[in-house]
């Protein structure tokens, strides 16, 4: 390699140095060119939408949140639910970006001051919200109504999610400050209203009365403007899957 | 070597071969002249080399190694007990309160987004004073967890050259500049952050604090590359965040000194650095002058201080002599 220059032949054939100069150059473009195509196929999950993601409360605009968030995850860290999580590869751009999984664990407001909007260092969770009753998260809807509880009179006797649920929620008449998980807090209701009863927000779930008659119990889930999308109806719904899910970043009055 | 000239360097441009007779200091030139003329060199470095090898010692790379590990592992101890004392990721965190942003991160941000919040500004301040003052790419070597696996797989990659098993194919050093500026027009044009996406620092700062997820393949893919085809390839020739903090370092006051009085030139120190070409002063007939710090580009990783046996390589904080 090193010898070469003074003993191979001058111009016509490129010498040693200057084809291996040649090769280093195709393979830079070739690995480059992998490198930032890796990177852009970031973008088919985000524009296809592939994983739609209920974003934790004060999440600018999709594209915007996106653009924003650093992926540092301090706003995971200061939740008292740990309700966020990190988006992963299959996320493309949304790799590292936080998401509320309401299902497994809905933002409950334990933290009473929505600490992650405090936590994020870029603005991607808008610092102009500081209240529960601001942030437009998504917009809860009964989606399976035949098999609500309440739309059927069933009542709930037991732990709302089974056994083994990991879920947590904070029960102003259990421990105003801390909450505990979702398998300690057993019901015995004649009537389901669990995604109405434990709703953070005031008025934004109310359970109807189907009819006049009285000994009708059954019931309808009603969502309110006030909802805000947290999730906690999502997550205490007792069947499988949930009568009442949140649909990302829909607003009242969009439907 | 001029400032602008190293800063081509990292950019790209080849160093710049043996220097002129009147390019270099009369001091230099009598010094190289009076360690040549006493001939015998060929028996002095084959002592000075059995010598060094005989205290052979990794206290830089130990040192380095330690810093990783205990600097992550801060991240991960603090979320995991809840201290509250670190919060975040490598990308941005809280110290102590304090806010941190890893320059290249924010600036992402801040070209995707294009607005900046008071916050991001002041852990980019922050932090760039803070790496400025430590050596700017001693980000890489002291901290980046990725530059530890990098650091691994090289040395894997190294027993299979010598095995003649694989064959190191570099590629040009100007790649990282290009990519630099396509990333920077992506995040400007798109209005995504699309280096994060493949950033194995963010990846794997992220994964350690807040558990593995699919993302680690990436970074395994680039491992595996490294090992079979190209010698430190991502720090080498790609990471944006190297590159930042290379800048950063320019004026640094943190820098390798390299010393031609008692070198004897033979080369050790080019074949274990990640950064060859800030070495290259140390061949024979490159350095103008007696002393020089090595250019930005060089993360004071300290491996080239563990293997001189002349001793003619040494950390210095330019400055601090002055005030001690």
């Amino acid at each position: 390699m090193m010898s070469d220059t003074n003993t191979s032949p001058p111009a016509k054939v490129p010498s040693r140095r200057a084809r291996a100069a040649r090769r280093a150059f195709i393979r830079s473009v070739f690995f480059g060119g992998t490198v930032v195509g890796a990177a852009m196929l970031g973008f088919f999950p985000v524009k296809k939408a592939w994983t739609k993601r209920l974003r934790p409360p004060g999440a600018l605009d999709e594209d915007d949140f996106l653009a924003a968030c650093i992926k540092c995850g301090q706003c995971v860290q200061v939740c008292p639910v740990e309700a966020i999580k990190l988006g992963d590869l299959d996320e493309g751009f949304g790799v590292g970006v936080p998401f509320v999984g309401a299902r497994d664990q809905a933002c409950d407001f334990s933290c009473d001051a929505v600490q992650c909007v405090l936590a994020c260092p870029t603005g991607a969770l808008t610092h102009e919200i500081d209240r529960k009753e601001q942030v437009t998260m998504g917009l809860a809807r009964v989606t399976r109504p035949n098999a609500c509880l309440a739309r059927r009179g069933e009542g709930i006797k037991g732990t709302a999610r089974g056994t083994d649920f990991d879920g947590k929620l904070r029960y102003m008449e259990v421990d105003r400050w801390t909450p505990i998980p979702v398998t300690d807090h057993p019901y015995d209701l004649d009537l389901c209203d669990l995604c109405a009863r434990e709703c953070p927000i005031d008025g934004a779930i109310t359970i109807e009365r189907l009819n006049l008659d009285l000994s009708d119990l059954r019931g309808d889930p009603v969502v309110f403007d006030k909802c805000v999308g947290c999730g906690v109806c999502e997550m205490m719904c007792p069947v499988d899957p949930p009568a009442i899910v949140v649909v990302e970043r829909l607003r009242y009055g969009d439907l | 070597m001029g400032m602008m000239s190293s800063i081509a360097m990292m950019l790209g441009r080849e160093p710049g071969g043996r220097l002129e007779n009147d390019q270099v200091d009369p001091e230099a030139a009598a010094i190289m002249e009076a360690k040549f003329a006493k001939g015998t060199t060929k028996e002095r470095r084959a002592k000075l080399k059995a010598e060094h090898d005989a205290k052979s010692s990794h206290k830089w790379r130990n040192w380095r190694w330690f810093s990783i590990i205990v600097v992550n592992l801060l991240f991960v101890a603090s979320f995991q007990w809840d201290v509250q004392l670190i919060e975040g990721s490598l990308t941005a965190s809280r110290v102590f309160g304090f806010h941190f942003a890893d320059l290249n991160a924010a600036l992402q941000v801040m070209l995707a987004f294009k607005e900046v919040l008071i916050n991001l500004l002041i852990g980019t301040v922050t932090v760039f004073i803070l790496w400025w003052a430590l050596g700017g790419r001693t980000f890489c070597s002291w901290v980046c967890p990725y530059h530890l696996l990098a650091e691994w797989a090289e040395m894997i990659h190294l027993k299979l050259v010598k095995m003649k098993m694989v064959v190191d194919l570099p590629l040009h050093r100007g790649t990282r500049t290009v990519l630099y500026v396509v990333f920077v027009v992506l995040a400007l044009v798109t209005g995504y952050t699309v280096f994060e996406a493949v950033s194995p620092v963010g990846i794997l700062s992220r994964a350690l604090i807040y558990g593995p997820g699919l993302a680690l393949l990436w970074v395994l893919a680039l491992l595996v590359f490294e090992i079979f085809v190209s010698r430190r390839a991502w720090c080498r020739y790609v990471c944006p965040i190297g590159l930042t903090y290379g800048i950063v370092g320019t004026t640094s006051p943190v820098h390798v000194k390299y010393d031609i009085v008692n070198c004897l030139h033979e080369g050790d120190c080019r074949k274990v650095c990640m950064v060859p070409h800030v070495l290259e002063v140390t061949k024979r007939g490159h350095a103008a002058k007696v002393a020089q710090g090595l250019g930005p580009d060089c993360t004071r990783c300290g491996m080239c201080i563990d293997v001189c046996p002349t001793g003619s390589l040494a950390f210095e904080v330019r400055g601090l002599n002055k005030l001690l």
